[in-house]
């Protein structure tokens, strides 16, 4: 243990500058949980948020609150101005060729909704099949099972290995002529393997294949290029990127978009309604019917207001430090064993302990306060490849610290203490 | 002594360890399934009911230990109760696990030393499972049972 708190300081004086700077911005990382400092490893549910997201919502509800795209008056043209630089952010975010292919929906959930109804039920047919892999969240997988049984389409699934990376060969033996969609994970959730998307997309435009990308878990690690990673569909949930809850994206490419009917119908997402016939409006407004979460929106825009400052490159190499230190002290723990063990990984440690159920180890955690998930993580099918009922997971931000990971080891030392 | 050290007491962990009636019941008369969908969860009780009297009651399947050890003291409770006698024990462990008992819980016996539970609210549900499936168990409810 000691040598491994020496390596722990060495470590830490090399980012312990920027780390500490980032901390100071989020309010929530002062608290004490427990009588403990908190050291909040959840990021994986939902990360903090910095003062400037704060700030903004309080802005917006004090200075600018009004309702978007329908008022004449001053604060609903301050309203619209805001939400609508919020697109660009994150248009300019992803890379997007246009603000067009942005649509504000309220997370990834409802995204990859989004996709199975409006993209699945337009083109796809009785005996088609839509391909996901064995690593995907809950939110990947039900909604293309419910556009199953309502098209009579198939639902395929890419096996991943024992490290829980996609066995490649075995994704390129599944196409077929009956191939039509592929959704799949940027950085999977449960284990945090990061998925090579970009060949799969290649390999799978190859064959006229268009795929989605479900980049909840990636886009608070790592930049994305939409346009880069040619994918048809991204989606992400806006508060595991810093900002509020109820707010996320799915661009599409304009193209798709285009030939795509309404997911929703109401105020907003039309141009001219009659009682014969209403036309729609043009994209992105076709798809957000009704008044959006419009602070939601101006909140997101500021969270990648505040994510363009930070130096990327130097925030992967604290992360990776973070996740390799972590991994080395909780491999060093008796009778733990790390469930996804991916060459590439960003930001999730998911481990179980020998003979003590992982609800367990995350009420002992707690009580020294230590935030982590315990459960399935929505993600049932990877337990189950796996074997296990339930894992522990810590998930890191870029806010973390190695002493952090130090109080996360410190504490898995109090479960086996307590367990015998 | 400390909320953790109450929660985890020796005995709990005993039972946890060691669960007793923890076997599948060949001649069970009544059978339910129980599954807590937050955590994964799982339990199945077995009953052997006669005259309106439990002969034999036993439990299997995956959870914490607060899962475990409550669905293990659960049997050797119940064992020889009427099912009217059963159901209001459960009433009373419920009031004790939710902290709604008026008497911190002296109608329960020894099921007392799961009261620690009520002080971690995310841990009552586990508590709470195999009661829930034995309750199904006893209405003859199909269905499986859940905490939600």
């Amino acid at each position: 243990m000691k040598a491994a708190s020496h390596r722990a300081d060495s470590r830490d004086a090399a980012c312990s500058f920027e780390v500490e700077r980032v901390r100071a911005d989020f309010p929530i990382l002062k608290l004490k949980v427990h009588g403990k400092p908190l050291v909040y490893l959840d990021n994986g549910a939902t990360s903090q948020k910095p003062q400037g997201v704060i700030d903004a919502l309080i802005q917006y509800y004090s200075a600018e609150n009004s309702n978007i795209h329908r008022g004449v008056h001053y604060l609903s043209e301050q309203a619209t101005a805001a939400y609508e630089a919020a697109r660009e952010k994150i248009r300019a975010f992803l890379n997007a060729r246009s603000e067009k292919e942005i649509i504000f929906v309220r997370g990834t959930t409802e995204a990859i909704n989004l996709v199975a109804q409006c993209y699945g039920r337009g083109s796809l047919r009785s005996g088609d099949e839509i391909v996901v892999s064995a690593m995907e969240h809950h939110s990947n997988i039900v909604p293309w099972q419910m556009l199953c049984e309502q098209i009579g389409a198939r639902l395929r699934v890419i096996p991943i290995n024992h490290d829980g990376e996609i066995v490649f060969e075995e994704y390129q033996r599944l196409f077929n002529s009956r191939t039509k969609l592929i959704s799949v994970t940027h950085v999977s959730n449960a284990l945090g393997t990061v998925v090579p998307v970009k060949a799969m997309i290649a390999a799978a435009h190859a064959h006229g294949v268009p795929v989605l990308v479900d980049g909840a878990q990636a886009v608070p690690h790592m930049r994305v290029d939409v346009q880069d990673l040619g994918c048809d569909f991204y989606a992400f949930s806006g508060h595991k990127l810093f900002g509020p809850t109820g707010v996320g994206v799915l661009y599409g490419r304009a193209e798709l978009l285009e030939k795509m009917p309404p997911y929703q119908g109401g105020g907003d997402m039309i141009s001219l309604v009659t009682f014969e016939k209403t036309h729609y409006n043009v994209l992105p407004y076709k798809f957000e019917a009704g008044t959006p979460h419009i602070a939601g929106g101006i909140g997101l825009g500021a969270a990648i207001d505040y994510l363009s400052a930070l130096d990327w490159q130097r925030i992967a190499a604290h992360e990776h430090k973070l996740l390799s230190y972590a991994t080395e002290r909780l491999a060093d723990i008796d009778g733990l064993r790390i469930i996804g063990t991916a060459k590439e990984k960003a930001g999730v440690l998911s481990f179980v302990l020998d003979n003590v159920h992982a609800h367990d180890v995350g009420t002992i955690l707690d009580q020294e306060g230590v935030a982590v998930r315990a459960g399935h993580h929505c993600a049932m099918p990877v337990m189950q490849r796996f074997g296990v009922p339930a894992t522990t997971r810590a998930s890191f931000a870029f806010y973390n610290t190695i002493e952090e990971v130090d109080a996360l080891a410190r504490a898995i030392y109090r479960v086996r203490k307590v367990f015998g | 002594m400390s909320d953790l050290d109450e929660l985890y007491q020796e005995v709990i962990l005993d039972h946890n360890k060691s669960p007793r009636n923890y076997r599948v019941m060949a001649d069970a008369n009544r059978t339910a399934e129980g599954y807590n969908p937050l955590c994964g969860d799982h339990v199945t009780v077995y009953l052997h009911l006669e005259d309106g009297v439990i002969r034999d009651v036993s439990f299997q399947g995956s959870g914490c230990a607060i899962s475990k050890a409550s669905a293990s003291m659960m049997t050797a409770e119940l064992k020889g109760k009427s099912a009217a006698d059963a159901e209001e024990l459960f009433e009373n462990v419920h009031k004790m696990l939710t902290g709604a008992a008026a008497d911190g819980g002296e109608k329960v016996g020894k099921l007392k030393i799961l009261s620690g539970v009520c002080k971690f609210p995310a841990r009552v549900k586990c508590a709470s499972l195999a009661w829930h499936t034995v309750n199904a168990a006893l209405h003859g409810d199909t269905r499986p049972a859940t905490t939600e």
